[in-house]
């Protein structure tokens, strides 16, 4: 348990800086929310492991003096996973973008939901590729442009925390970067979730995204997020037109009805080891 | 002392020789002719306080094995062709961030779906070549089933040893296969185990490019903070574009393999001391050689056998030695011509002929007697 007065330095890795993020990013902000928020829960640098696939946001654990893991494309939770299951007391936080943790992850999101593994996940969520130049992704909106849309984007994306949720999850938020206080408080309540939670963080690239959707300062972008978020509350008084467009932003759904992955599989050791 | 004797299958006897050697973690994908792999130690490993986890497809499998593998495990998992296609992927991640792991092939033919489920030896290129990038590996073959459990116990070794990926190519054969095994207690066997560094965390570099000497990999969680990835890194573990840093970071991964063969070789030399005829083969189809060589002994050609046990790295040296007092090489392998351009490679000077049959039948003694005849006619 720390019980130092907070201080970024004392999480970054100096050394490695600056770091690869354009002028702008949204991806600084939510780094920095994370740090407030891993010291907030008290967790020494030791026992926190953070996994990340490929992509803009997966450079994020090279910068932070954690035990970090930059894996491959779409698979952090797989090692994430096995770590958590060898060393259960270990804190595991899996990074990732919307591409990463979607398309070419998908099927270790879903399977991940689905077990309720005490982990938590956060998605960098900017709708697009931006590492490889601004491609579509499966949380574009319909109608917006990419380097791969040229004519507009025809396919549905997916919402990360429905999907997050049917899949098994039992925490689920979303947050964005403009909401910084907000995004901290809700990664505090991801953290200490004793099952799987997804944080769905809705970030700005302005250079891959927002250029090509008029949005191309992130000013702009920022203002997006503020504009359309909707508090899940006001949501609810709302009709599908004057949702349309925007997102719900706030704890979506939490359970602790479900039973944990990890604890039950070491339950079932303890119960061998008597028989 | 009486001697544990079983009979047991060969995937039975992988599970157990990972369990002697420490075992704390497998992970893997249902696939045949593997399955029994997964089958007994998802009974074995929870009794004795060990993770079992079965994953939503291959790749995770290997996923999982990398991430208990960093926090510390003896980790292993099991498959077969297609699956071995998809595991690649972290094969590669496994050997750039030289991440200790075993991983079982039991071979059957393809490409693709193949044959579900009949024998072949058709991956050996692809158990060195199969994942992107330049980089050493390290292979085992086994030819029976008391071999498949040693020579997991030291597939698990040299993983440790030398922080890199180790194959274990069996094939259906010696998979499925019933035969006497003898079960060693722990302390007959070598059994290396993961070790925490011999410096302070502040002092430790989770890689070493230039000492010639393999850094111990620290377990996460135990106070040695440090970064992994798949981008080429220095020492330090953090990424690098330095041409330099580059170099010795391919040169690591190849070198350290390479410059100790001695130690991760290992043979079998069958009547070569008067041989005219050197047939060359490994796993299952040693076993019909073996049988074709007193057919063709009987009949009056002298004929030996190399039978290589690491298959990577290739033990080119042997081969070549034994070239240069046996004028005619035999290849014989359960696929359409592979390891074959290793022996010509390596056995210049001798004529080398092959013996190729991928249909999903193991090589009969028949067979290989008759080439050995038309070989020694040549």
């Amino acid at each position: 348990m720390i019980k130092t007065k907070f201080n970024y330095d004392y999480y970054l890795r100096k050394n490695t800086l600056p770091h690869i993020w354009c002028p702008g990013c949204g991806d600084g902000i939510i780094l920095k929310a994370l740090l407030r928020a891993i010291h907030k829960c008290g967790y020494s640098k030791d026992e926190v492991v953070i996994t990340s696939g490929i992509g803009c946001a997966s450079r994020l654990p090279g910068y932070v003096d954690f035990n970090t893991i930059h894996t491959t494309h779409g698979r952090a939770l797989t090692f994430a996973i096995g770590m958590k299951m060898y060393k259960p007391k270990l804190k595991v936080i899996t990074i990732s973008g919307d591409g990463d943790a979607l398309a070419i992850g998908g099927n270790h999101f879903i399977h991940a939901a689905r077990r309720n593994i005490d982990m938590t996940l956060i998605v960098f969520n900017n709708y697009t590729y931006g590492m490889t130049g601004g491609q579509y992704s499966p949380t574009q909106p319909l109608d917006s442009f990419a380097t791969t849309t040229p004519f507009g984007s025809i396919e549905p994306p997916f919402d990360v925390c429905s999907l997050a949720q049917a899949a098994g999850a039992t925490w689920v938020g979303r947050s964005t970067s403009y909401h910084a206080v907000q995004l901290e408080k809700f990664m505090v309540g991801a953290l200490t979730h004793p099952g799987f939670s997804v944080l769905d963080v809705i970030t700005n690239c302005h250079i891959s995204y927002g250029r090509r959707n008029k949005m191309k300062s992130p000013v702009e972008m920022i203002k997006y997020q503020k504009e359309k978020a909707v508090p899940a509350r006001s949501a609810e008084n709302m009709s599908p037109e004057e949702l349309a467009g925007r997102f719900k932003t706030g704890v979506l759904f939490e359970t602790k009805d479900k039973p944990e992955f990890c604890g039950e599989y070491h339950k079932k050791l303890e119960l061998l080891k008597t028989k | 002392m009486s001697k544990n004797i079983k009979l047991m299958q060969g995937n039975e006897a992988v599970a157990e020789g990972a369990v002697i050697a420490g075992c704390d973690f497998f992970a893997g994908y249902p696939i045949t002719p593997s399955s029994e792999v997964a089958e007994i130690l998802s009974n074995k490993l929870p009794k004795i306080g060990k993770v079992f986890l079965q994953m939503e497809d291959e790749i995770a499998a290997l996923g999982a094995v990398l991430g208990a593998a960093l926090g510390g495990a003896k980790a292993i998992t099991a498959s077969s062709g297609p699956g071995m296609s998809l595991k690649q992927e972290h094969i590669g991640y496994a050997s750039m961030c030289e991440i200790p792991c075993v991983i079982v092939n039991v071979m059957r033919g393809g490409p693709s779906t193949g044959l579900p489920t009949l024998p072949a030896q058709s991956d050996i290129m692809q158990a060195k070549w199969g994942t992107h990038g330049d980089h050493a590996i390290i292979a085992i073959t086994p030819s029976s089933v008391n071999e498949s459990l040693y020579e997991t116990i030291r597939a698990f070794n040299l993983a440790v040893k030398y922080r890199t990926p180790v194959l274990l190519l069996t094939d259906e054969i010696i998979g499925h296969m019933r035969e006497k095994v003898v079960i060693p207690d722990k302390n007959e066997v070598e059994i290396i185990d993961v070790k925490l560094p011999d410096v302070p965390p502040e002092k430790y570099n989770p890689y070493n490019y230039t000492s010639g000497k393999v850094t111990p990999l620290a377990p996460m969680g135990e106070g040695y903070r440090y970064h992994v990835t798949g981008l080429i890194h220095g020492e330090t573990g953090f990424p690098s574009q330095k041409t330099d840093v580059i170099q010795n970071a391919q040169n690591w991964l190849i070198d350290k393999i390479y410059k100790n063969i001695k130690d991760i070789e290992k043979f079998e030399e069958f009547q070569t001391g008067d041989a005219d005829i050197l047939v060359v083969a490994y796993g299952s189809t040693s076993r019909s050689v073996r049988q074709a060589i007193s057919m063709a002994r009987a009949a009056g050609i002298k004929v030996g056998m190399f039978r290589p046990i690491t298959i990577w790295p290739f033990p080119e040296e042997q081969i070549s030695n034994l070239s240069k007092k046996i004028k005619k090489v035999l290849v014989v392998e359960m696929n359409m011509g592979q390891i074959i351009l290793e022996v010509q490679r390596a056995a210049c000077g001798s004529k080398v002929y092959g013996l190729h049959v991928a249909n999903g039948e193991p090589i009969t003694p028949d067979q290989i007697f008759a080439k050995i005849k038309e070989v020694s006619e040549n």
